[in-house]
């Protein structure tokens, strides 16, 4: 086995670098030391053939750690999809396993799929998004490989050492693993997906354990929307409590959407008392969202909500509670009745 | 003749969620002497497994597991007044264990006590790591289906779940045994009253340790630091919409 022993030399090279962090002209040759012995796995996700852009936040991060980064994709016609990941800035190479068997991501047999094309590389690190499929199936593969996995990471300190909110958001953890293999989940919305074009990454045929998978996917339904997708919309406005029905909701956000280009949000609130879909929530158990702009209507800012969004660039508030919770961290807030503000901003955002 | 349901219902005692965790002085970690609760997602697990009896589904009995400081047990006899049947409580006050190491002891725990059913939480409020379930259907080989929103059990023992994926929505479908993971979509938790709560009581909780299942509690992380995020300066406010328009592209955002 190779892996221990270049194991042993990616966390010399590591500790040198940190040992020699106060002395800044030694630096980038470690960093060059490091950067030929990382080698990591991002995991790519796609769907009936099309490569999601959200889920090369985890090249972007691959990158951050040095060293050679290969992609991976599975599931039915995935020769496409190989083909276009491989221009992907960043990727030296893309690994792929054409079986329908994988196209739902089911992680009964995606987990020792990863797993056989993992230890057949010799990977130091996986990485994928801390997505629904991300979610579902990463702590599987880390417990088939014996690894403590680190979750949702919001930065890359060293090719052992990451950052990540815990709490909600609410602490922020620096952690050093001293697993093997470092298995990774990535914050999209924390490392920007690089360009789609301009790379020339070989494309490769992975290995096929053909687990048997137990569970039978059954069926889906989800909302369609001509909308900019949520986690990864420039602009985002989001609905609470205040709209008071799904009535008022339908009435008054998606026109203040559409004259924005944004996506729609909600809080947990909202979507509990019927207004918006489960999938719109914003918050420490729905979706985290970082837009140039967070412009939200009657949200007080319960703090798994700021969990959520409280990265945007600059958030916006309307609320007609001037003690509410969110008028302390929005850059813009206006003390108002919002089903008189919002069409009025609708409005004056249309004509300008 | 139906399967019957041994069910196995982790839960974590974890800092309420309405308390606005701080870190402390010496950056190792939040401070820890403030209300502590039932982790969310777990009330629902409870919640679930608890439905299941009432909906009339053959359940045999349903065991609520923590690991944690001696005050866990209070968790234990919340859950045993919401309807679980008896708990074990694996009590180590100075050890800290990871998801990885918590699959493994429940591994030892569903063997040992012969269960069929595991349902968690999706994820507990204060690492907000997302794993245990999963990695325990690993180690298992189990089938999982996380982030439930709707369980239907089956006469023959097979499991229909909906889970909340990101744009909606996915139904499966597998077979007992299985590891299930709540979302808050999946149920409302019912308040413990007070004659269940007397009766919880009475009901058995055994104590152990790590020891008595064979294990440590090595971790695989090392906390370098703990620290407080960036704090975000509020900008104040504004008078009118045209002030708002103004402020925004002020700041670039419009």
């Amino acid at each position: 086995m190779v892996a221990p022993i270049r194991n042993g030399v990616l966390r010399r090279a590591a500790t040198c670098l940190r040992q020699q962090r106060s002395t800044p002209t030694i630096r980038p040759m470690s960093r060059e030391a490091l950067r030929r012995l990382a080698s990591t796995l991002a995991i790519l996700e796609q769907r009936e053939g099309k490569l999601n852009l959200s889920s090369l936040a985890s090249v972007s991060a691959a990158q951050k750690l040095g060293g050679s980064v290969h992609g991976f994709v599975a599931g039915s016609n995935i020769k496409s999809v190989a083909d276009e990941a491989s221009k992907v800035e960043g990727l030296e190479k893309v690994i792929y396993v054409e079986n329908g068997a994988y196209d739902k991501g089911l992680p009964e047999n995606f987990a020792p799929l990863l797993v056989e094309n993992i230890r057949k590389g010799g990977y130091t690190h996986v990485l994928a998004g801390h997505s629904a499929f991300g979610k579902n199936l990463m702590p599987r593969v880390a417990a088939l490989l014996d690894v403590q996995q680190i979750s949702d990471i919001t930065d890359i300190e060293g090719e052992d050492t990451f950052v990540r909110p815990i709490y909600a958001g609410n602490a922020i953890l620096t952690v050093q693993s001293q697993d093997q293999v470092k298995v990774v989940t990535v914050r999209g919305t924390a490392f920007a997906a690089g360009a789609v074009e301009g790379g020339s990454g070989a494309v490769e045929e992975g290995t096929d354990p053909k687990a048997e998978c137990p569970t039978e996917w059954v069926s889906e339904d989800l909302a369609k929307s001509d909308r900019p997708d949520l986690a990864t919309a420039e602009k985002v406005v989001s609905g609470g409590r205040g709209l008071k029905s799904k009535e008022e909701f339908d009435k008054l956000m998606p026109p203040l959407a559409d004259a924005l280009g944004a996506a729609i949000g909600a809080s947990r609130a909202a979507v509990d008392s019927g207004f918006a879909d489960n999938s719109l929530q914003v918050g420490q158990t729905g979706k985290n969202v970082a837009p140039q702009l967070y412009l939200c209507a009657g949200i007080s800012g319960a703090i798994q909500h700021l969990a959520g969004m409280k990265d945007s660039k600059v958030i916006a508030a309307i609320n007609k509670d001037p003690d509410a919770p969110i008028f302390q961290v929005a850059d813009v807030g206006l003390v108002g009745d919002l089903f008189e503000k919002v069409p009025e901003l609708t409005e004056k955002l249309k004509s300008s | 003749m139906a399967t019957k349901l041994r069910i196995l219902v982790p839960v974590k005692r974890v800092i309420d969620y309405a308390v606005k965790p701080r870190v402390n002085k010496a950056q190792t970690g939040v401070e820890t002497n403030v209300k502590h609760s039932m982790n969310p997602f777990d009330e629902l697990s409870i919640e679930e497994a608890v439905r299941m009896r009432e909906a009339k589904k053959p359940v045999e009995d349903i065991l609520a597991f923590s690991a944690g400081p001696a005050k866990s047990q209070d968790i234990l006899r919340t859950a045993m007044a919401m309807g679980a049947d008896r708990g074990i409580l694996v009590q180590e006050d100075n050890v800290e264990l990871e998801p990885l190491g918590v699959a493994k002891l429940l591994k030892k725990v569903v063997e040992q006590e012969d269960r069929n059913l595991v349902i968690l939480g999706k994820q507990s409020i204060d690492d907000d790591a997302n794993q245990t379930g999963q990695m325990l259907a690993g180690l298992l080989n189990w089938p999982q289906a996380t982030q439930a929103s709707k369980v239907d059990i089956a006469d023959d023992g097979a499991v229909t779940v909906t889970r909340e994926v990101d744009g909606g929505v996915e139904t499966l479908k597998a077979k007992l045994p299985m590891i299930i993971t709540t979302d808050l979509r999946l149920n409302e938790p019912r308040y413990a009253s007070l004659p269940n709560i007397m009766k919880a009581k009475k009901k058995p909780l055994d104590k152990k340790t790590l020891k008595d299942y064979g294990m440590d509690g090595e971790k695989r992380l090392k906390t370098i630091k703990v620290t407080e995020p960036p704090a975000r300066q509020g900008g104040g406010k504004v008078e009118d919409v045209d002030g708002m328009i103004s402020k925004l592209k002020e700041l670039g955002a419009l």
